[in-house]
């Protein structure tokens, strides 16, 4: 038992931060000198878990500033942003990225963010620089939240697939649509904040009731709903999966491809694009930040050309920076929303729970 | 006793009370009227129903379905016993996205059953007891078989000698003395299932929800802190029902047992009726454990190609953009196993440390002190890990981005394992054993080392197996620490099937595979580690 007892006196001692067990390799590198002496070289990225950037590009960063960045993944979108609210003025970071247009009133009502004016902000498209006057948050990427239709399906079936809301709702399309839950998944959201786009806060229950009676099913999470329901990815083929319209991103056909040995000429799912809602990421520097002067380079850095074009192929979103380049993936078989419904970031945080409420007792009850 | 509660009170106590207090406290007031207000709502109570029940049911199925597969393992000797109890513990560690996926290949719409008798069981409540039962099955197969392999069977066949019909002599001799161990590993499926987050998640569907997942829901997504804490108040209240329950229950029946060497109690079955037992316990897990296993392997090699290893090769190459993971997906396998080993070291060293004291005295304090040590199992992660964030963030304790606090977390869970599989067998270590090597000059520690350390040797190795495999596939914790770029096996697992396209879900199911087969495998060297002094002599 003696050394049993050692260990957990080393245990307890690592634990309360006198020593570390170094023998046990945990990647304990060295975080910002907190005593001021010197210029801190690590600038701390807080990120959702879907954050992805090429080693390279990092590197370039800290070649250019002499930061090394450091990555600490939070959860999903909605938990990592409660995590910074919850640890206000004692942040985990410098940076904190991923917050959308359907959190970001939480954010800013809170008070997390120290305004600063990007450089390289006036090369940023305009629809999307939601917070404008303040500079509190700024815009990094956009993604569109879409219904994806599995073209073999509908082929077979020699059936058009559904292009609109409208379409969704009608008798040819009857018991074809899984959606997530609301309550828990960021696209099962957007898809609701689509219909409001596209209805109005008025209609868009009359719009669910349709859905319902056309035989819409309702998973918990997008990994089961695409994976498992979803007649036209991988995972459903294997599933047998008998939904062939999932509501999932425009940027999932481009994956299928890419994540295919060998990559087909052409990707097995398609977009409705009538049906899309738009999320816009932003990225914002903490207040209390250690490092802010670290933390306004990575910022200036996440609107740059370089990372800008990096960020499609590693998190499946589109820049928003003009003249940025897709990939050939994403030109190719990837689709742009004709028309993309947005709801104002107020409005959503006004309603978002009354909305969550009413919608689940109409659909899943 | 001091490192024990000085753990639980910085890493336990402290974080939970200031993350519900963040709830109720508000601007210096306690709000205790928040608590009638939550309890009021349909909604809730709801919740808590289904909780409960479903809970209770899941117990009763386990035990039913469980029980019979402790005997077999305890009492019969037959081929590959000890693959078969690593592998049955397997479930144990597996992320419940990925259990998800199995039962739905099974229950769900072209799954076996579908196919056979056209039965579609996803999104009824029995696909959830179901994947409960095959998670907790380990449990009490290794618990209960552990005391019953070390049962002295002359004892009953004393009682069948002295005229005690088969059933008479087990119920008066065996259940009296395997009634801790039982009532322990009831507790513990009751605990578990009772906070059963992603199982309910995934195969429930929205229909269904347990107050673990309305806790993650009011925290994680709306930011509602004083419902959460009022939930969590409630699961505190239940578990601390249950735990004193169970106390109660267990108090009047822990005695001193005649424990023998479990190597001389198991031996072939003879027999129609027991060869007809072995064969029904077989075919259960096969059915239960090993089908849905089954199918993850089946998928993982299910590759574009044919089957062949393509995923398993696709896993050590980086990423062809090189982004989801900063390292190749299977350097997540010793990020995993690090943290494991760490998670397991605290674990056991807590758990010895307290389940020792425990037996040594007895008391109030001290039965409070083992109800406390039970909680972990009770409260919800999401509470934890929370809590961690809003208390360890100053020096000395600022440990938010630690990597220590990742197995801290998971030993939290730990801990309580370690305890319940230690105390029944340390109780039962004949006090007048010790009181002999201490007239004979014995110091304490020599008595320890001497008596009780070779007769709990057993039990601190399954316990040590178990605090492995949770660590293992451990998700929570991981997911609500915010941590440097090295994910775990469930965590990378999670992230690959969280993205569109073919390779990400072939290499999630090559993970899993992964993942189960270092589960068996250092539960298979636990079994191993045996001891060279034989402990028959007693």
């Amino acid at each position: 038992m003696s050394t049993t007892k050692k260990i957990t006196v080393t245990a307890l001692a690592a634990a309360l931060g006198v020593t570390t067990l170094a023998a046990c390799g945990g990647e304990s590198k060295d975080s910002s000198t907190s005593d001021g002496a010197s210029k801190p070289k690590t600038v701390t990225l807080v990120s959702h878990d879907s954050f992805a950037a090429s080693p390279s590009v990092l590197k370039a960063f800290t070649k250019e500033t002499g930061y090394t960045v450091k990555v600490l993944k939070s959860g999903d979108a909605g938990a990592a942003l409660n995590k910074e609210i919850l640890t206000k003025g004692s942040p985990q970071g410098d940076v904190f990225f991923g917050v959308d247009n359907t959190l970001l009133s939480r954010a800013l009502d809170n008070g997390l963010f120290t305004p600063y004016e990007a450089k390289g902000l006036s090369q940023v498209t305009d629809e999307v620089q939601l917070d404008k006057d303040k500079h509190r948050v700024t815009p990094v990427d956009t993604g569109d939240i879409c219904v994806n239709y599995d073209k073999k399906y509908f082929a077979d079936k020699k059936l058009a697939p559904p292009q609109s809301f409208d379409d969704l709702a009608k008798p040819a399309y009857k018991n074809l649509l899984v959606t997530e839950n609301v309550a828990t998944s960021s696209p099962g959201l957007g898809f609701l904040l689509g219909s409001v786009g596209k209805y109005g806060e008025d209609g868009w229950q009359d719009y669910w009731k349709k859905l319902k009676e056309n035989g819409v099913k309702v998973v918990d999470g997008w990994e089961q709903a695409y994976n498992e329901e979803f007649s036209g990815s991988a995972g459903g083929k294997k599933a047998k999966a008998d939904r062939p319209l999932v509501v999932s991103y425009a940027s999932s056909p481009p994956a299928e491809v890419l994540f295919s040995e060998p990559q087909p000429a052409e990707a097995p799912t398609g977009v409705a694009t009538g049906t899309c809602f738009r999320q816009t990421e932003f990225a914002g520097l903490l207040k209390g930040a250690k490092n802010e002067a670290g933390g306004k380079a990575l910022l200036d850095f996440l609107v740059s050309k370089k990372f800008q074009e990096d960020m499609p192929l590693n998190m499946f979103v589109n820049p928003v920076v003009k003249g940025a380049k897709l990939p050939e993936v994403f030109t190719k078989f990837g689709a742009v929303a004709d028309k993309p419904e947005t709801v104002a970031p107020d409005t959503i945080a006004k309603n978002r729970e009354q909305w969550v409420r009413s919608w689940s007792s109409l659909v899943l009850k | 006793m001091a490192g024990p509660v000085v753990f639980f009170a910085v890493f336990f106590a402290y974080p939970v009370v200031a993350i519900v207090g963040r709830g109720l406290e508000i601007d210096g007031v306690w709000q205790f009227g928040r608590i009638g207000e939550v309890l009021s709502r349909p909604d809730i109570l709801r919740v808590l129903w289904f909780t409960t029940w479903q809970a209770l049911a899941s117990t009763v199925l386990t035990l039913l379905i469980a029980l019979p597969g402790a005997y077999v393992f305890a009492r019969f000797d037959f081929p590959a016993k000890r693959l078969l109890r690593a592998v049955v513990t397997v479930p144990f560690v597996l992320p419940t996205v990925v259990v998800g996926t199995a039962f739905l290949a099974l229950l769900g719409r072209g799954g076996l059953l579908d196919e056979l008798w056209g039965v579609r069981l996803d999104t009824t409540v029995w696909a959830i007891l179901l994947a409960h039962v095959f998670f907790n099955y380990a449990v009490v197969v290794r618990t209960v078989g552990g005391l019953w392999s070390q049962l002295d069977p002359r004892q009953e066949e004393a009682a069948r000698v002295l005229g005690a019909g088969r059933f008479a002599a087990w119920r008066r001799v065996t259940l009296p003395a395997l009634g801790p161990a039982v009532a322990a590993a009831a507790l513990m499926v009751f605990l578990f299932t009772f906070t059963s987050f992603g199982v309910v998640q995934i195969l429930g569907g929205p229909t269904f929800s347990t107050v673990e997942v309305e806790i993650y829901r009011q925290t994680a997504q709306l930011l509602d802190l004083s419902t959460a804490a009022v939930l969590t108040l409630v699961q505190f209240a239940a578990v601390g029902a249950v735990l004193a329950v169970h106390a109660w229950t267990v108090r009047r029946r822990e005695t001193a047992l005649k424990l023998v060497d479990p190597a001389q109690t198991a031996r072939r079955p003879r027999g129609a009726g027991q060869w007809a037992l072995l064969g029904g316990v077989l075919a259960t897990i096969l059915l239960l454990v090993l089908a849905p296993l089954g199918v993850l392997v089946e998928r993982s090699l299910d590759g574009p190609g044919g089957y062949g290893f393509d995923y398993y090769r696709a896993l050590t190459a980086l990423d062809a953009s090189g982004g989801t993971f900063l390292v190749p997906p299977i350097d997540a396998v010793w990020n995993s196993l690090r943290y494991a080993l760490v998670a397991t070291v605290i674990a056991l060293a807590v758990g010895g440390l307290a389940a020792a004291a425990l037996t040594r005295k007895a008391g109030r304090l001290l039965r409070g002190f083992d109800a406390l040590l039970m909680l972990p199992l009770g409260v919800s992660a999401v509470t934890v890990g929370f809590g961690f964030l809003i208390t360890l963030d100053k020096p000395p304790l600022d440990l938010r981005a630690s990597w220590i606090l990742v197995p801290l977390a998971q030993a939290l869970v730990g801990v309580p394992f370690v305890v319940r599989m230690m105390l029944p067998v340390l109780r039962a270590v004949d006090g007048r054993l010790r009181e002999a090597a201490a007239v004979l000059g014995a110091s304490p520690l020599r008595v320890w080392r001497e008596v009780d350390l070779p007769l709990v040797r057993r039990a601190l190795l399954i316990a040590a197996g178990f605090a492995f495999a949770i660590s293992l596939g451990e998700f929570g914790a991981t997911v609500f620490i915010a941590r440097p770029d090295n994910p775990t096996l469930p965590v990378a697992v999670a992230r690959l099937l969280g993205r569109p396209g073919e390779l990400n879900y072939g290499q999630a199911m090559a993970l899993s595979t992964i993942l189960m087969v270092v589960c068996a495998v250092a539960l298979l060297v636990l079994e191993r580690i045996r001891t060279d002094r034989s402990s028959g002599e007693f």
